[in-house]
């Protein structure tokens, strides 16, 4: 790693103010950038950690019945404290990585990241979740702009993320044996005014909405409501892992197992 | 550089460290604890874990000035006061649960925090729980099997291979 110094800010405000300076960078979790900044891929001169800032930390019930998460919450916090509010993102946060990862990954992280495999994008984008930063609010649709691109500005910080809790949800994931990253991954989530299914690990562009199963599935909730709908692999990945037609089938697959599996 | 104060076993412990130094290797390089071993240094193996405020972490993809205050517990930590070989690495010996062990430390400490969460687990539970911790010899099953010992239940069912 090229050096840097690092700032421990307990605040948004200071946190905020410390991203102000020349080539700082805001470090979640790590679980991400720490490898990144040893394979010398990024050489910021401050890095930011979000980590000690307790206002950012943790899961709760806003007034409006949506599910707020801390956006330095590490991924561990979420598959314990949403388990009974929100099972479908605790069942998809209790399986990032690994258990160590998970003690230190968080949901801000992650996001902000936007790995095209990573599995958080799949439920902010399926529940319809809003990203609130520093500085603004920003829906879910609007919030994630391809492969690790989002709508954040340089600096903006996410503080929390609020969920809509679905009527039923479930995430699940095809895994890239090596990696153990998602090599397709399908979040569901039924509202009662439709039905939403996003998909992560497929395409060039990231994760994406599957609006043809989201039709299908509005009108009848069930795994036999897929069939015979099939995405085009013309735009997914193609690499050594799988072929972007092989990654289109899967997308079939993962999103009648998340529906069954939602019940 | 920076000062750093941290508990590492139950003992003050506080040294100058850059922005960019690892936990595994403060803890390594500054406080001589060897023990942490730093196998991929790209947070898959898992030979590096240790406990940070109760809770298991890969050393190398944290920052030492990350654990300002922390509450550090490494593999030299482990045994018990009299220098015996605790529960669960009395069964990583008595079940063979190691070849080379260069891995050892990073799955007794992956163990230890399973146990603390899940005093009973199954056997799926287990290998689940483990994997972000490899290990190239053994093929897991006796690891499996001295982690499930190390829980008081019976691994006579359990296949040795």
């Amino acid at each position: 790693m090229y050096n840097f110094d690092v700032e421990m800010p307990t605040s948004i405000a200071d946190a905020v103010a410390a991203l102000g300076k020349e080539d700082a960078q805001a470090l979640g979790g790590g679980q991400t950038l720490i490898p990144t900044l040893k394979q010398r891929l990024a050489s910021p001169s401050v890095l930011v950690s979000l980590s000690g800032i307790s206002e950012m930390q943790g899961v709760c019930k806003g007034d409006d019945g949506k599910l707020c998460v801390g956006g330095a919450t590490t991924h561990a916090t979420v598959a314990r404290d949403a388990a009974s509010s929100f099972p479908g993102l605790a069942g998809l946060a209790s399986h990032i990585g690994d258990p160590a990862v998970r003690n230190r990954g968080t949901i801000g992280g992650s996001l902000a990241n936007n790995d095209p495999s990573a599995c958080y994008p799949a439920a902010a984008l399926g529940a319809g979740a809003t990203i609130v930063t520093n500085d603004r609010e920003i829906a879910a649709d609007d919030f994630f702009q391809g492969m690790f691109t989002t709508d954040l500005e340089e600096g903006e910080i996410i503080t929390e993320v609020r969920f809509p809790i679905p009527d039923a949800s479930n995430y699940q994931k095809f895994l890239q044996p090596a990696s153990r990253f998602a090599l397709v991954g399908v979040f569901v989530a039924k509202f009662s005014d439709g039905v939403r299914v996003a998909v992560t690990g497929a395409s060039n562009d990231g994760v994406f909405r599957w609006s043809e199963a989201e039709a299908a599935l509005s009108a009848n909730f069930s795994a036999n409501a897929l069939d015979g709908l099939t995405v085009s692999g013309d735009d997914m990945i193609n690499d050594l892992h799988g072929t972007g037609e092989y990654r289109a089938h899967l997308v079939g697959v993962m999103t009648k197992r998340a529906v069954a599996a939602a019940g | 550089m920076a000062q750093v104060s941290m508990t590492v076993n139950g003992k003050a412990a506080s040294g100058d460290v850059e922005g960019r130094t690892l936990l595994s290797s403060f803890l390594r390089d500054s406080l001589d604890l060897t023990g942490t071993h730093v196998g991929c240094d790209t947070s898959q193996c898992g030979a590096c874990v240790v406990h940070v405020n109760g809770e298991a972490v890969k050393a190398c993809t944290m920052l030492a000035v990350e654990a300002q205050g922390a509450e550090v517990a490494t593999i030299e930590g482990m045994a018990n006061p009299d220098g015996s070989l605790n529960v669960i690495q009395q069964a990583f010996q008595d079940h063979h649960g190691l070849q080379c062990g260069f891995c050892t430390p990073g799955m007794v400490m992956s163990a230890a925090a399973l146990l603390k969460e899940n005093p009973k687990p199954t056997e799926a539970e287990v290998r689940e729980y483990l994997e972000g911790n490899i290990c190239r010899c053994t093929g897991y099953h006796n690891i499996v099997k001295a982690i499930m010992a190390a829980s008081g239940q019976d691994v006579s069912s359990i296949a040795a291979e």
